[in-house]
């Protein structure tokens, strides 16, 4: 075993109790760090999967001078949809060749070429107005989590029917099995079979989208062969923004991604990461000041032996080692016990408060990855720590140390 | 073998810069291999300062250091460590050992500094050493644990085990009582006797001073009297 090694070692086991209390120390500031991490890390998920819940990555429109809702998209979030088909629907020209395109992009996951516009449904005498959406059932379902949100029936819309939301199902008074009448474009409504209702967690877009076949809404909005977006899916939600702008110098359509579309979100999100990594620099200085404390006591302690350890041949650097690695050590066990202990409140807190539905109000995601992180902050913080302490050690006149102690 | 253990040529240290203190004023002292000396004088006379600068511990403000025959004015920090650690063995009054370790592992303290790390074969010879002064039962002690005599034994032992041709001892009896500083120096002067190392003893003991080989009396941080003795009473255990 190296000499500074070993006598770091004996050196923290003869000041067990100034160990053990730096030790929790540390600790209690790396689990300060994991838990924060861990809850705002989660609630970003959480926030960014419920926005991404209702909304594709990145949209493909024609390219349009006139009338562009673009504006009102990065202010109004989730309305953005609704607001894009607002106009008279118009489709993307060689929709099929972009279509591959695009899905040859990289970092692109999943491509869903969409035909949509307003439309009305009636049922007895409720009208309401709806927004019509005609996709390939399993590349709609490759953006959307739709089928994992189907509360009757199934999502897999016949030519003659349709999957419609729960709050548009209880506006109607229908449920699976029932016909409703959808028309567009002021043509004659027809009648369709509601294939199943869905509930996407928003109830703007549960009462609004009507999910149809690709070929009944291209018949209902009169544009036959049409496809008016093209939504996409990408591998890294917060590589959205670079991917729309490559697909817009490539294409010379309009690519919105949710990152434009979601902008406040975004900077709410990174305004908490930025309160959450000053608080978190606030836990590293206090780790930093408990470890160097403990230490510059220890060098006072142990001028008269670090003395007679310079008077048995020990060199200098042998002496720095012993109290970076002191520094290290305490912030290696301290991050190892504050890792435990920050998962471990982490999981309790998730526990303990749970919404109705059981799933947890506040979203920990814990990884391996946070708590290597931590642990490295708390071990280079260790160390930084120690520095002057070690200095200030080595730098001792051993006659000195020895006649004073 | 011919070069001296110890060769000071006018030796001067002063301390202060306002007001300057010449604690040592030009000492020339040769000790030879395998001799044992003691250091007398009055409290204040400069003895600790000598044996500092012996032990290489502290520079002369002017003047040669000869260790071992390693004329030592031009050596850098590190190259006074090795020498330090391989050629000179310190005790000290108050034993000095490290309290956090065990007797063998103090033993051990000047062989792992030498090596830069502990060896498994380092304690066998720690051990054997213990055994040596006496103390095979408390090798697994804390020194908090040992006497005051049983300390000063362990601080011998780790003074000798890495056979360096001298030691350095200011005032080891010190702190013992009778009994305890007999056993002590008896123990010195058999190690001198056995290994031939050469002992520069600090010591206010006019009768353990007249048990040595040589007396060398400073006073005023000059040598006033340097005697052989004669009549060395043999040691007695
Ligand atoms: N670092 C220092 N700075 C200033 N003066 C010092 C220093 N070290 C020693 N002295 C002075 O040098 C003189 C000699 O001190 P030293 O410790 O060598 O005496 P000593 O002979 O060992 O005395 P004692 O028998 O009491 O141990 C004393 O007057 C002391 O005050
Ligand atoms: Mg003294």
């Amino acid at each position: 075993m190296p000499i500074s090694w070993f006598l770091a070692a004996r050196f923290l086991r003869e000041g067990r109790a100034q160990s053990a209390l730096i030790v929790i120390g540390v600790a209690v500031g790396v689990a300060v760090m994991v838990f924060l991490s861990a809850l705002i890390g989660g609630l970003e998920t959480r926030l960014v999967a419920q926005t991404l819940g209702t909304q594709a990555h990145i949209v493909v429109r024609p390219a349009d001078e006139a009338a562009r809702p673009m504006m009102l998209d990065a202010t109004t979030q989730t309305l953005a949809h609704i607001e894009r088909t607002a106009q008279r629907a118009r489709s993307i020209l060689r929709w099929q060749q972009v279509s591959d395109e695009l899905s040859r992009t990289d970092g692109v996951t999943a491509v869903s070429p969409t035909t949509s516009g307003p439309a009305m449904a009636l049922r007895a005498n409720a009208t309401r107005a709806v927004l019509l959406i005609g996709a390939d059932a399993t590349r709609f379902a490759s953006i959307y989590p739709v089928r994992e949100h189907i509360v009757a029936g199934r999502f897999d819309p016949s030519r003659t029917g349709c999957v419609i939301g729960r709050e548009l199902a209880s506006d109607l008074g229908v449920s699976v099995g029932d016909k409703l009448r959808l028309s567009a474009s002021g043509e004659v409504a027809e009648l369709y079979v509601v294939d199943g209702v869905y509930d996407l967690g928003n109830r703007e877009v549960n009462r609004r989208w009507v999910l149809v076949a690709q070929r009944t809404a291209q018949t209902l909005l009169d544009l036959p062969g049409g496809v008016t977006s093209i939504e996409l899916r990408v591998r890294s939600v917060y590589e959205a923004e670079a991917i729309a702008a490559r697909v817009r110098s490539r294409t010379g359509l309009i690519a919105d991604s949710w990152m434009q579309s979601n902008a406040q979100l975004l900077v709410a999100l990174q305004s908490q990461g930025s309160s959450s990594a000053v608080i978190q620099a606030f836990v590293i200085l206090e780790v930093a000041m408990g470890i160097a404390s403990v230490l510059v006591v220890s060098v006072a302690q142990k001028r008269k032996e670090i003395g007679i350890l310079r008077a048995m041949g020990a060199r200098r650097a042998t002496v720095v080692w012993v109290f970076l690695l002191q520094g290290a050590i305490v912030g290696l066990l301290g991050s190892i016990v504050g890792a435990a202990l920050g998962a471990g409140l982490g999981a309790a807190f998730a526990a303990m408060a749970r919404n109705a539905d059981g799933t947890a109000t506040f979203p920990f995601s814990i990884s391996w990855a946070l708590l290597g992180r931590s642990s490295l902050i708390a071990v280079a913080t260790g160390i930084c720590a120690a520095v002057l302490p070690a200095r200030s050690a080595s730098r001792l006149d051993p006659a000195e140390a020895i006649r004073n102690g | 073998m011919a070069e001296p253990v110890i060769d000071l040529r006018s030796v001067c240290k002063s301390y202060g810069e306002q007001v300057v203190t010449d604690v040592l004023r030009s000492v020339d002292l040769r000790v030879e291999r395998g001799e044992f000396v003691a250091l007398i004088g009055p409290s204040g006379s400069g003895k600790s300062t000598l044996l500092n600068i012996l032990g290489l511990l502290d520079r002369p403000t002017s003047g040669s250091v000869a260790i071992a025959g390693v004329e030592t004015t031009s050596l850098g920090d590190a190259e006074l460590t090795r020498l330090r650690g391989r050629s000179i063995g310190f005790v000290f009054q108050f034993h000095h050992l490290l309290p956090g370790l065990s007797a063998t592992e103090n033993v051990m303290m000047p062989m792992i500094a030498a090596e830069g790390r502990r060896k498994g074969a380092m304690e066998a010879r720690a051990r054997a050493l213990l055994t040596r002064v006496g103390l095979d039962p408390q090798a697994d002690s804390l020194p908090s644990q040992m006497s005051g005599g049983q300390q000063q034994r362990v601080a011998i032992a780790r003074a000798l085990v890495l056979d360096a041709p001298l030691v350095l001892a200011d005032e080891p009896t010190g702190n013992l009582d009778t009994k305890s500083a007999n056993e002590v120096f008896a123990l010195m002067r058999a190690f001198n006797a056995e290994r031939g190392v050469a002992f520069l003893m600090v010591t206010h003991d006019p009768r353990l001073a007249a048990r040595c080989d040589r007396v060398v009396e400073l006073v005023d941080g000059q040598i006033v009297s340097d005697q052989p003795q004669p009549n060395i009473a043999p040691a007695t255990p």
